[in-house]
């Protein structure tokens, strides 16, 4: 049921760092009222942007990752909307990337240890 | 036994009967043409004839993924990714950059990710 998003958002860069603080301890709480819970944040830092976002050239990057179902994201994502220096923000899921990842992870470690074993094969074949 | 017969005969054949055999045509790696670098073989399915008058060589392109085994292709990781975004702002297509098809597909995800939230370019800006 409990998925792994990543919520990264972007706010305006003439913002203060306490009220970044601020707004960042508002979604925290907000999203641990809708049943969620805030893994980590990440202060990605000013950026200049690839493109014009609205009237702004360089954005205030920040990295959120949450932990929750789809109505925690949905009042987040709902937040981050009415939330006015925030000018863009992007929701992806993790969980089965991470998933995928461990599972590769986990392969490469089993295939590791046991090189011999292959090499002593083919002396069986030709005996 | 048949096998062995039958590629000699294609051999000794193909040195008696043909004399302008494609063969000795070949100008070698020092040849005009090509992009530098190591040559090798043309990738497997190409036209049956090896060296037989190819104006210029392509080198074999591999998949940076695979080679370098980057599992994640994360929309987060810009720099990576601009590697695979030509200058106008287009993602490469694989025939150029010889990404394999599956990395292929988790890349031009990670970069339309990526040009949301204004980490690349949707375009020259």
């Amino acid at each position: 049921m409990d998925r792994i998003y990543e919520v990264m958002f972007i706010i305006r860069p003439d913002m203060a760092e306490e009220e970044v603080d601020r707004l960042i301890s508002n979604l925290e709480s907000q999203v641990a009222a809708s049943g969620g819970k805030m893994n980590h944040v990440e202060r990605m830092g000013k950026r200049r942007l690839a493109y014009m976002v609205g009237r702004f050239q360089d954005g205030n990057y920040i990295l959120l990752t949450v932990e929750g179902g789809g109505p925690a994201i949905h009042e987040l994502e709902r937040r981050l909307r009415v939330t006015e220096p925030v000018i863009k923000f992007l929701t992806v899921r993790v969980d089965k990337e991470q998933a995928r990842l461990a599972k590769i992870k986990a392969k490469r470690a089993a295939k590791a240890p046991p090189p011999a074993e292959t090499g002593g094969e083919p002396a069986e074949v030709t005996a | 036994m048949a096998e062995e017969t039958r590629t000699q005969g294609a051999a000794s054949g193909a040195s008696t009967s043909a004399p302008a055999a494609p063969v000795p045509t070949s100008s070698g790696p020092g040849g005009p043409g090509g992009h530098g670098g190591p040559r090798s073989e043309r990738r497997p399915g190409g036209s049956g004839g090896r060296e037989g008058g190819r104006k210029y060589f392509r080198r074999k392109k591999v998949c940076k993924f695979c080679v370098e085994k980057i599992q994640s292709i994360d929309y987060k990781d810009y720099r990576l990714l601009s590697q695979f975004v030509a200058e106008s702002g287009k993602i490469v297509p694989r025939r150029l950059t010889g990404v394999c098809t599956p990395h292929q597909r988790r890349l031009s995800v990670a970069i339309k990710q990526a040009r949301n939230i204004a980490l690349l370019p949707f375009g020259r800006a």
